[in-house]
């Protein structure tokens, strides 16, 4: 719900809104007076960027890929105004060149990187603690357990960057970015620009950098300091024989299941308080240490020689964290249990692509073809799934080319590398490059959806639309392509399956690299919902019930009281994939059953935009 | 819901659990607001990605006095609302004993069960549950929505309404949300759904079988 619609105000005019840890780290970033935000899509993180582009005084769009999101904040943050980048944790990789040498130079307007972590992998491809990248950067971390922290830990990251002249990293998880709660509001400042001049000495060249060394041991130290007395880091006084030391989304399921314990809430997890920290071991018989992830605290107090703790020995460090993991190490035992024994166990729902997804003929064909497929991120993640099985590699955002260029040259014939139109523009056209200096025979499919999907079809170069809805100049995917060199490149529509299938055969037959671009809005992007839609049917008399159509796995084909497979009318959007796989024509639209012909209109919007 | 004792009340743990589409985001929102409508403390949370691409999508609502932790640990919800039987199956081990699942009599085939596993699908979920001994209340949400309100997507609001004298949470708050929160376009429709849904909870009487615990707090350990 639009965080922006909700002005009740309460009897003392406190502004109090129901708000998700993304839009609260949205709104305190507005009241910390951000005048630039930037960052590329990424599940949990991407909801920020979305909030504030709505917001005043906020200069905000999507960029390219992370690393181009963080340099330009670099600049306008040198350049002495309150800067956000957000990004997902693999995201931070992707930045960190400019990640670890910023520190050194530090900042003039505060500079705020959020890095929303996915223990658990819901939407991601593995689990990596960031908190020790800002470490090896030297970058303070401020990490929120519930929505009102989120949005008081933000300004409290915009003060502290300013103040020390360093970036800081706000980290969230999964659950904290998207767990809703009430958020007390406040006003928006203006702290003006920070007055500042871009000396070489401070910005530039690596002889430099030998001069800005100490300093950044130096600043860190001084941030160490900071933390002891930091009101954020809460301490209760020792009354009770457990302590319990917390950070994010933890310390709200701590409280809960420890509720009598002495708490010693840590906000600011780097540099980490350790002398107050020492202490309140020392006064407690036994000291929890819940955080999920990595022992990036546990271990440091560890190496403090502190020994009375209670951790990652029994907590571990895979996946996310849970009130009954919690409690199971507390009680040494199973504290939550259903009452309830199963009679069987709930068949499995697997995500699949949505219905009119033009992902399936793709994958189908690849599939018949039985290549081997180098994929990358996005939702044709979803292509190595039953009934495809059509995608054999998935690393990171635009490893799909790169990746079968590999493949290529180890002797693996009729690779193919597979790759979003979003996902090519952030991290593929080098790798393409490269497939062309090498002159390595791969096939590129370029799956262009118009947007970004699988985070919630957000805007990017190539979409010709911008952050705050407006048009925007967009990149030529086939103009680019050719650019790099690569002198087989077709374009066709991806609901057409013969046409991909031949346009993929013919690209494999290229003895050099070539490139299918194929092309279909998302199913999900307003235009395509809006659009006029005549919903396919199934003529039972023609139906022979062989099951064909079931080979796409439609979730608007399901089988029908009859024992047919039925299209749901309020699901299906007349993709006609499923008739270009009946043997018998017998699936036609409503409207012309009705008629008594079968007349295979196409939709008038298939073709690109 | 103030309890027999007529004491204060005590707040509600809940799940409502669906599939990609059918409103379950924005119906446990609604319980979420209307709870700090209400004056109690909540939290609300869900996973969006790709468990939102036809994946079971489902939600957690606490609300209370104070509530720390957005999940329901499992065995604890007071209330379990299924849009889809399925799922409401899926999430019937996180109802305590006292609790009560609302179930819309309403089927959404995994995919891979046009092919395979069909069979699998419980389609007498309900029987199931109460063979269980799980209270288990059906109510024919998504065919009375097209039905008699001629749009199947205010089924939620239907499922909603039907559900509410099970949560501690005044009449007429829900009124007064469903004016600010629903668009002046959509109001009349959803009001005509949720009303529809709290006509059927009375009709189906004598009132909630099972009222919610005592106290929905987390169990508190002392180590």
């Amino acid at each position: 719900m639009d965080p922006g619609s909700d002005n009740r105000q309460g009897p003392t005019m406190i502004e109090r809104r129901f708000l998700s840890g993304n839009q609260a780290i949205a709104r305190g970033a507005w009241e910390a007076g951000v005048r630039f935000a930037t960052g590329y899509p990424g599940t949990p993180s991407t909801e920020i960027l979305e909030t504030i582009a709505g917001m005043d005084g906020v200069d905000a769009h999507w960029a390219s890929n992370e690393k181009v999101a963080f340099e330009e904040a670099m600049g306008y943050a040198i350049a002495g105004g309150r800067t956000l980048v957000t990004m997902k944790h693999v995201g931070l990789n992707v930045a960190s060149d400019a990640f670890m040498v910023f520190p050194y130079c530090g900042t003039n307007g505060g500079f705020v990187v959020v890095s929303a972590d996915d223990p658990g992998m819901h939407s991601s491809q593995n689990e990596q603690d960031n908190r020790y990248l800002a470490r090896m950067a030297r970058v303070p971390i401020l990490e929120p357990a519930d929505p009102q922290e989120c949005h008081d830990l933000i300004v409290a990251a915009f003060d502290i960057s300013e103040t020390f002249g360093t970036p800081v990293m706000l980290r969230t998880t999964t659950r904290t970015a998207h767990c809703k709660g009430t958020v007390t509001l406040g006003e928006r400042r203006s702290p003006p620009m920070v007055p500042s001049t871009l000396r070489a000495e401070r910005f530039s060249v690596p002889i430099y950098r030998h001069r800005l060394r100490p300093g950044l041991e130096d600043r860190i130290q001084r941030l160490a300091a900071f933390g002891m007395t930091a009101s954020f880091n809460r301490i209760d006084k020792p009354r009770h024989p457990v302590g319990v030391i917390a950070s994010g989304i933890s310390r709200a399921y701590a409280r809960e299941i420890l509720s009598d314990a002495d708490f010693f809430d840590l906000a600011m997890t780097h540099p980490l308080p350790l002398a107050t920290l020492i202490a309140f071991c020392a006064a407690h018989d036994t000291v929890y240490v819940f955080e999920e992830g990595d022992p990036f605290i546990e271990e440091q107090i560890r190496a403090c020689g502190v020994a009375n703790l209670v951790g990652k020995d029994r907590l571990g460090v895979m996946g996310e964290y849970s009130p009954e993991r919690l409690a199971a190490v507390v009680t040494g035992g199973a504290a939550f249990e259903t009452s309830f024994a199963m009679d069987a166990p709930a068949p499995p729902r697997p995500p699949m692509f949505c219905v009119g997804c033009g992902h399936r003929t793709v994958f189908d064909v690849l599939g018949q073809l039985r290549v081997t497929v180098a994929g990358d991120i996005g939702c044709y993640t979803m292509g190595a799934l039953p009934p495809y099985e059509a995608e054999h590699t998935t690393f990171c955002m635009g490893a799909s080319i790169g990746t079968a260029v590999g493949l290529v040259r180890a002797g693996v014939k009729r690779t193919v590398a597979v790759i979003g139109d979003s996902t090519f523009i952030h991290s593929g056209i080098p790798s393409l490059i490269d497939a062309v200096y090498t002159r390595t025979p791969v096939t590129v499919l370029i799956l262009d959806n118009a947007t970004t999907g699988m985070t919630g079809q957000q805007s990017h170069p190539g979409t010709g639309t911008a952050l705050d809805g407006n048009t925007a100049p967009a990149v030529d995917i086939e103009a680019l392509v050719q650019a790099t060199g690569v002198r087989h490149a077709v374009v066709v529509d991806t609901w057409d399956r013969a046409a991909v299938r031949r346009a993929i055969l013919a690209a494999l037959a290229h003895d050099a690299p070539a490139v299918v671009i194929i092309r279909g809005p998302c199913q999900l992007l307003p235009e395509m919902r809006s659009r006029d839609i005549q919903p396919l049917t199934v003529v039972e008399d023609l139906c022979t019930g062989c099951n064909a159509c079931y080979r796409i796995a439609c979730p608007a084909i399901t089988p029908g009281p009859n024992g047919l497979p039925a299209i749901d009318p309020a699901l299906c959007v007349d993709c006609t994939v499923c008739q270009q796989f009946c043997h018998f024509d017998a699936i036609v639209t409503r409207e012309a059953m009705m008629d008594g012909e079968q007349r295979f209109a196409p939709p008038d919007t298939r073709s690109s935009t | 819901m103030t309890d027999v004792m007529g004491s204060a009340p005590a707040g509600a743990n809940v799940i409502v659990a669906g599939v990609g589409g059918q409103g379950v985001l924005m119906i446990s929102e609604m319980i979420a607001l209307a709870a700090v409508d209400a004056g109690f403390d909540a939290k609300q949370t869900e996973v969006h990605g790709v468990s939102q691409r036809g994946g079971s999508v489902h939600s957690h609502v606490r609300f209370a006095a104070r509530v720390h932790s957005p999940l329901v640990p499992i065995g604890q919800a007071d209330l379990v609302i299924g849009l889809e039987k399925l799922e409401a199956y899926r999430f019937a081990p996180y109802i305590r004993p006292a609790g009560t699942v609302i179930l819309n009599d309403h089927e959404v085939s995994p995919v891979s069960a046009g092919t395979a596993g069909v069979e699998a699908y419980p389609h007498d979920a309900a029987a199931t549950l109460d063979r269980m001994g799980v209270p288990t209340r059906l109510v024919r949400a998504t065919e009375l929505a097209e039905r008699d309100l001629g749009n199947v997507k205010v089924a939620n609001l239907i499922v909603l309404g039907f559900a509410a004298p099970w949560l501690p949470i005044p009449v007429d708050t829900w009124a007064g949300l469903l004016a600010t929160r629903i668009p002046p376009r959509f109001l009349d429709l959803n009001r005509r759904a949720f009303d529809l849904g709290a006509s059927l909870a009375q009709a189906a009487g004598p009132g909630p079988a099972h009222r919610p615990g005592p106290a929905p707090a987390l169990p508190i350990v002392t180590a």
